[in-house]
């Protein structure tokens, strides 16, 4: 007898979910979900001899770290919650009078205007790096606060969100080179208003 | 007469299991998808400070890490237990990362390299000491574009 043809033979897909269940498994294993952001810093060029051009010491905001993590803004001893709002106070001084978007206090002994107003970081090579961050970000914040708030103001989107958009590698794809030379020039503009002048001490030799 | 005989109440039909497979596919697709895969096992502890400031990273072809950190316990013995610098797969000195910077450019495309940033993952115990000779030596390789690492949180309570 001849066997019937025709129809094949269903193949089991019973263990099909074994399978997946198996590398399902090793992929839950294996991922992190990794931490990808931070703050981000332009280091300074290396320059043999630095040239230190005059500034007024009332331009200067000089905030010191020591080993114990302690900070000195100003020959005063700050809390750290304390120095965003100092430092924000500071940058929209507006001494001279020549800011015109600055809602600052206009005193005579803190800084002339956005542009000339420098922070002075120093630390100690004993401060831990968690205090030189917190440093760090209070600082960024004190920019950050003022640059938004004239974002906001002038074309109703916040600076970070522009200068990412503007820095993104992958934003070349998704908008025109015109597009991106616009968005280059508020960048600009924006950081032209509270230039970030955040000076790093040398480190010193000994 | 077996038409109008009564179903057997306790005989359950059995549940079909054919969508299993499906269901298990679906959760994979998303893993695999979701996954980065760690590209070099960590030597060192590498707790990351807390900041709110941050601003995302670009894609890793972009970034090179650097890591820092105090050996862990079971490297403690071989290396001693001050903080060290990881670059890839060892523990080196501050004076290889000038080497490590041409090497990481090396290995990218050309148009690459004015987005090529150097991600520092240092943990939050590191000495200001260690991180400046990592900054000088940077500095000194001219890759000035970095990016302190940490994890999301507010800075000032603990």
């Amino acid at each position: 007898m001849a066997k019937k043809r025709g129809t094949p033979p269903e193949v089991n897909a019973g263990s099909m979910a074994d399978i997946a269940f198996l590398l399902l498994i090793f992929f839950l294993v294996t991922t992190t979900i990794g931490v990808d952001q931070g703050i981000n810093r332009k280091l300074p060029p290396m320059q043999d001899e630095p040239d230190v051009p005059p500034i007024n010491q009332r331009n200067i905001l000089t905030v010191l770290v020591n080993m114990n993590n302690q900070l000195l803004v100003n020959e005063e001893l700050m809390e750290l919650k304390d120095l965003r709002e100092k430092a924000v106070k500071f940058l929209e001084n507006n001494g001279d009078g020549t800011c015109s978007y600055c809602e600052g206090s206009k005193d005579g002994s803190s800084s002339d205007n956005p542009t000339k107003a420098v922070i002075s970081l120093s630390n100690d090579a004993e401060t831990t790096y968690e205090t030189y961050i917190a440093v760090q970000n209070e600082l960024v914040a004190a920019y950050n606060i003022l640059r938004n708030r004239e974002s906001l103001k002038k074309y109703g989107i916040s600076f970070s969100e522009l200068e990412y958009i503007f820095s993104d590698p992958a934003s070349k794809g998704d908008y025109s080179d015109k597009e991106l030379e616009e968005l280059g020039e508020k960048v600009k503009y924006i950081q032209e208003l509270f230039p970030q002048r955040l000076s790093e001490a040398e480190p010193k030799r000994n | 007469m077996s038409k109008f005989n009564k179903k057997k109440s306790g005989d359950m039909p059995a549940i079909s299991t054919a969508s299993l497979p499906d269901i298990v596919f679906m959760l994979l697709f998303f893993f695999m998808v979701a996954t980065t895969m760690k590209d070099s096992d960590l030597m060192i502890e590498n707790k990351l400070p807390k900041a709110d400031q941050t601003s995302k990273l670009f894609k890793k072809e972009y970034v090179m890490y650097i890591y820092a950190g105090k050996p862990s316990e079971r490297y403690q013995s071989t290396y001693g237990s001050n903080a060290r610098i990881q670059l890839n797969d060892r523990l080196s000195n501050a004076n290889e990362i000038q080497s490590f910077v041409t090497s990481e450019r090396a290995a990218r495309n050309s148009d690459a390299e004015p987005y090529l940033t150097a991600s520092l993952k240092i943990d939050k115990d590191v000495k200001m000491g260690l991180v400046t000779d990592i900054k000088q030596e940077l500095r000194k390789a001219e890759q000035l574009k970095v990016n302190y690492t940490t994890t999301q949180g507010s800075v000032t309570k603990r």
